[in-house]
C-alpha cells in the first residue's frame, strides 16, 4: 500500500517536476499520520498528499491513516517516540495537554505569515494557546437542527426562532405521536451538544466559555436555569426513550423512519440522512432556536487541525505542508461534497453548493455574532467534560436528579481545575 | 606430544555445583520475564500511585493524594463506590457459573449418540470472543428491537431497557458473562468426571446411595481439584470483567456499570483520561483485593501439596 502510494507520487512528482520546476527545494523524508479513517476522508486526503508530492518530487511522503478512534489513545505514544512529522488533531482545549507537554510544535510564525494571518483569521483563536499558535485548521463544520421537513409540513410547523415556537412545535410533533429529537447519548458527547446550545442561547458565549474554564459554580443559578429549560423539553417527551442505550449512528433510523421529527448534530449526520433514503425535500436545517433574547447567537462548529510534532524530524517540509493545505484552492477542493462535504477555512475558499453547507456558512458568518465554540469536550479539559456529559445523561434520563448531579459536577470542578 | 593429566579433583566450579545451578538456569528465562512484566510492574504501580501525572509531561509527587481521593469518592458514593460495589455482585453473582457448569457437565455426562456434538455445542460460547458475546447480548436486550422484550411482551411484561437501566445494568452483563463462563466450568468438570472412580460408585451404590447423596458424598470430593480450579478461573474471571463491560455499555448508563478494572482504565487510558498515577491508585486497590484471593488460593495448595 505504502509503496504503491510512493511510486505513485514518485511517477506524477517527475511528470510535473520535467513541467514547472518546484518552488522549494525540500528534500528528505515527510511522514504524515492521519485519523481520517472513514472512505471518503481517507481518499481526501491521500488525493490532496498526492497532489503536494507532486509539487515537492524531491520528498519521500510515507501516509499513515489510523483507525479515528485508537487515533486518540495512540496520539500520546507517536508524540514522544517514532514521531510523525505532520499530525491531525482537534482545535482548542483538546489540544492543550499536548501543548503543555511541549509536544507540538509553536507554528506562530505560519501565523504570521499574511497568507495565512489574512485568511484564516476567523479560526486563529480555537489555533492559540498562551499567545501562541499550535497548528492550524483544515476543515470545520456547523451544528445545528437536521429536520424532515416533511413531518413538519404534514402538521402545519414553520421553523422556530424562539424558545416559545421551540416549545410549541415540539408540543405539536409529541401529540403527533412521535418523538421532537432523536439521539443516542451511550458515548455521551451527543448531550455535549446539547448543553452547549442550550448553555450559549441561556447565558451566553461568554458564559459558556467561564464554565468550561471553571471560573463559574455549577450550582450557579444561571447554570440551574439551562438545565430547567432543558427540562421544559425532557418533561414532554421531545427526546426518544432509551437513548442512554444507543450511539448517535443508532439513533439515526428513529429520525429516518418518521418516529422522530429532528437531530441536533454536527453537519457530518447529513451523509448518512441521504444514504438512508431522505431527499432533501424530507431534510432541512434551521440555526438553534434563541432562547434568551438578551444574549447574543453563539454556534458550535468543531474545527479539525493540522500540527506539527515538537519532537518533528523534518520540520521545513512539514511547514510547507501546512502552508498546502490550508491554501485556499486545497482547501476549495477537499471541503468539496464529493470530498469532505464540509466548511473550508480559508476566507478566499468557496464553499459548496450543498444547500446545507451553504446554510451553514451563512449562519456561521453572519448569524454567530456572540462567537464559535468548538464543542463541550474540545472546550472543557478532558476529565471535566468526561464527567460533566455523563452528568448531561444522567440528567437526560432522570431529570430529577439535576440538583445531585449539579452537585457532583461542582465538586469535581473544585478538583479538576485547582492544579 | 605431551600427555593429558587427568586431574578429577580440579574439577571446574560448574561442575561441583551443577545439581543446585541447574534448576535455577532452567527457571532463568521464566523468572526474567515473570520480573520484567509481572513483579516490577506492580511495584511501579504502586509507585506511580503516588504522582499525579497525565502521561505526557512531568510527573509531580503528590503523596497520598490519589487514595484520599478514593476515600472521598467512596464517602460520596461517586465512581470510585459504584465501582467496587459492581466489583462485588461480579464476584458473588460469577460464581453461579460453577454449579451450573457442573450441572450441564453431570447432564452431557452420559454415553448416547451423537453426545461429542452436544458437548462442543455447550462448549461453544466459551470458544468465541468475549466481544462477540458482548455485541449478541446488546442486540439481545436491545430496548426497540430485542428479543429480550419480544419474549417478555409475550407475557404482557416489559419493555425493559437492561442495559440503560441503572438498576439492572450489572446484572444484565453479568448475565452475558455467565455464558462463556458456564461453559468454562463445565469442560473443568467434564473432564473430572471422567477421573471419576468407576468402584467406589460401585461400593456407594452398594451402599445404597443414589441421587442427590451419591452426587454429594462420592461424586464432589472426587471433584475437588475441578472445583478448585472452577472456583480460582472464576474468581480471576470477575475480578477482570472488562471486556463485556467495554463493548456493552463503556461503564454507562452514566457509569452505573463500571467495575475498577474499567474505571481504572477510564481514567488514565481512555479518551478523556489523563490520570495515569489515579488510574494506578485504583490497580493498587484492585491488586490488593486480587492478593487476599492469591494468598488463599495459595495457601490451600501449598496445604494440598504438603498433604500428600
Amino acid at each position: 500500500m505504502h509503496s504503491m502510494f510512493k511510486r505513485t507520487a514518485a511517477a506524477l512528482a517527475a511528470s510535473v517536476a520535467l513541467a514547472a520546476p518546484a518552488a522549494a527545494e525540500l528534500t528528505g523524508e515527510l511522514r504524515i499520520f492521519l485519523d481520517t479513517s472513514n472512505p471518503a476522508p481517507r481518499a481526501t486526503m491521500e488525493a490532496m498528499i498526492e497532489r503536494f508530492a507532486a509539487e515537492h518530487p524531491g520528498l519521500e511522503i510515507e501516509t499513515t491513516v489510523i483507525d479515528r478512534e485508537a487515533y486518540k489513545t495512540q496520539i500520546r505514544n507517536f508524540l514522544t517516540a517514532d514521531t510523525p512529522d505532520v499530525a491531525t488533531w482537534y482545535a482548542a482545549n483538546r489540544m492543550k495537554p499536548y501543548v503543555e507537554a511541549g509536544l507540538f510544535e509553536d507554528v506562530s510564525d505560519l501565523w504570521a505569515e499574511p497568507e495565512i494571518a489574512d485568511n484564516l483569521a476567523s479560526t486563529k483563536g480555537a489555533m492559540t494557546i498562551d499567545g501562541k499558535q499550535w497548528g492550524v485548521p483544515y476543515t470545520y463544520y456547523q451544528w445545528g437542527v437536521y429536520y424532515r421537513k416533511d413531518i413538519f409540513d404534514e402538521l402545519g410547523l414553520t421553523e422556530p426562532t424562539t424558545w416559545e415556537e421551540e416549545l410549541a412545535n415540539c408540543q405539536k410533533i409529541v401529540d403527533s405521536g412521535r418523538a421532537c429529537y432523536t439521539i443516542g447519548t451511550k458515548f455521551l458527547w451527543t448531550a455535549g451538544g446539547w448543553f452547549d446550545y442550550l448553555n450559549m442561547r441561556t447565558n451566553g458565549f461568554d458564559f459558556h466559555n467561564q464554565l468550561a474554564n471553571g471560573e463559574i459554580s455549577w450550582e450557579d443559578d444561571r447554570v440551574k436555569q439551562t438545565f430547567a429549560n432543558w427540562k421544559q423539553l425532557i418533561d414532554m417527551g421531545a427526546f426518544i426513550d432509551n437513548h442512554q442505550t444507543y450511539s448517535w449512528q443508532e439513533a439515526l433510523p428513529f429520525m429516518v423512519n418518521g418516529e422522530a421529527a429532528a437531530y441536533l448534530m454536527g453537519n457530518f449526520a447529513v451523509a448518512p440522512l441521504r444514504e438512508a433514503g431522505l431527499s432533501d425535500d424530507q431534510l432541512d436545517f434551521y440555526q438553534f432556536v434563541a432562547i434568551n433574547p438578551d444574549v447574543e447567537l453563539a454556534e458550535d462548529a468543531p474545527t479539525d487541525t493540522f500540527h506539527i510534532p515538537a519532537n518533528a524530524s523534518n520540520k521545513e517540509a512539514a511547514r510547507e505542508f501546512l502552508r498546502f493545505a490550508v491554501s485556499a484552492d486545497e482547501q476549495t477542493e477537499i471541503n468539496n461534497g464529493a470530498n469532505l462535504g464540509q466548511l473550508p477555512v480559508n476566507a478566499q475558499s468557496a464553499v459548496d453548493d450543498d444547500k446545507f453547507l451553504q446554510q451553514g456558512f451563512t449562519m456561521l458568518s453572519s448569524n454567530s455574532p456572540g462567537g464559535v465554540a468548538q464543542f463541550w469536550d474540545r472546550d472543557a479539559p478532558a476529565e471535566m467534560a468526561k464527567v460533566s456529559m455523563e452528568g448531561f445523561q444522567e440528567f437526560m434520563v432522570k431529570p430529577d436528579n439535576a440538583d445531585k448531579i449539579l452537585a457532583k459536577l461542582e465538586r469535581a470542578r473544585e478538583r479538576i481545575y485547582d492544579n | 606430544m605431551t600427555a593429558v593429566v587427568d586431574t578429577p579433583e580440579q574439577e571446574s566450579w560448574f561442575h561441583r555445583n551443577q545439581q543446585r545451578i541447574a534448576p535455577w538456569l532452567f527457571l532463568a528465562p521464566g523468572l526474567l520475564f515473570f520480573m520484567v512484566y509481572v513483579i516490577i510492574p506492580v511495584f511501579q504501580s504502586f509507585n506511580l500511585s503516588l504522582y499525579e501525572w497525565d502521561g505526557l509531561g512531568a510527573a509531580e509527587y503528590v503523596g497520598m493524594r490519589n487514595y484520599e481521593d478514593l476515600y472521598w469518592e467512596w464517602v460520596d458514593r461517586d465512581a470510585f463506590y459504584i465501582s467496587l460495589k459492581n466489583n462485588l455482585i461480579w464476584l458473588v453473582l460469577y460464581l453461579a457459573a460453577i454449579p451450573a457448569g457442573l450441572f450441564i457437565a453431570l447432564f452431557l455426562n452420559q454415553t448416547v449418540w451423537g453426545i461429542r456434538l452436544y458437548k462442543s455445542l455447550f462448549f461453544f460460547p466459551f470458544v468465541i470472543s468475549q466481544v462477540v458475546v458482548g455485541l449478541v447480548f446488546t442486540w439481545f436486550y436491545d430496548p426497540t428491537f430485542g428479543l429480550l422484550n419480544e419474549f417478555l411482551g409475550l407475557f404482557g411484561m416489559g419493555p425493559l431497557n437492561v442495559l440503560g437501566d441503572e438498576r439492572f445494568v450489572t446484572y444484565g452483563i453479568i448475565f452475558a458473562g455467565l455464558w462463556p463462563q458456564t461453559a468454562y466450568c463445565m469442560i473443568l468438570y467434564l473432564t473430572g468426571l471422567n477421573a471419576v472412580d468407576p468402584e467406589q460408585i460401585e461400593a456407594g451404590r452398594l451402599d445404597g446411595a443414589k441421587g442427590g447423596r451419591m452426587l454429594w458424598h462420592i461424586i464432589l470430593p472426587q471433584l475437588r481439584p475441578a472445583t478448585f480450579i472452577a472456583f480460582v478461573v472464576t474468581i480471576i474471571g470477575a475480578l477482570r470483567s472488562f471486556d463485556l463491560i467495554s463493548i456493552m455499555t463503556q461503564g454507562g448508563p452514566f457509569g452505573s456499570s463500571r467495575v475498577l478494572a474499567y474505571y481504572m482504565f477510564e481514567v488514565a487510558l481512555s479518551e478523556y483520561g489523563f490520570r495515569m498515577g489515579y488510574g494506578a491508585a485504583i490497580a493498587v486497590i484492585l491488586f490488593l483485593i486480587m492478593l487476599c484471593f492469591i494468598a488463599y488460593f495459595l495457601w490451600s495448595m501449598y496445604r494440598e501439596e504438603k498433604g500428600h
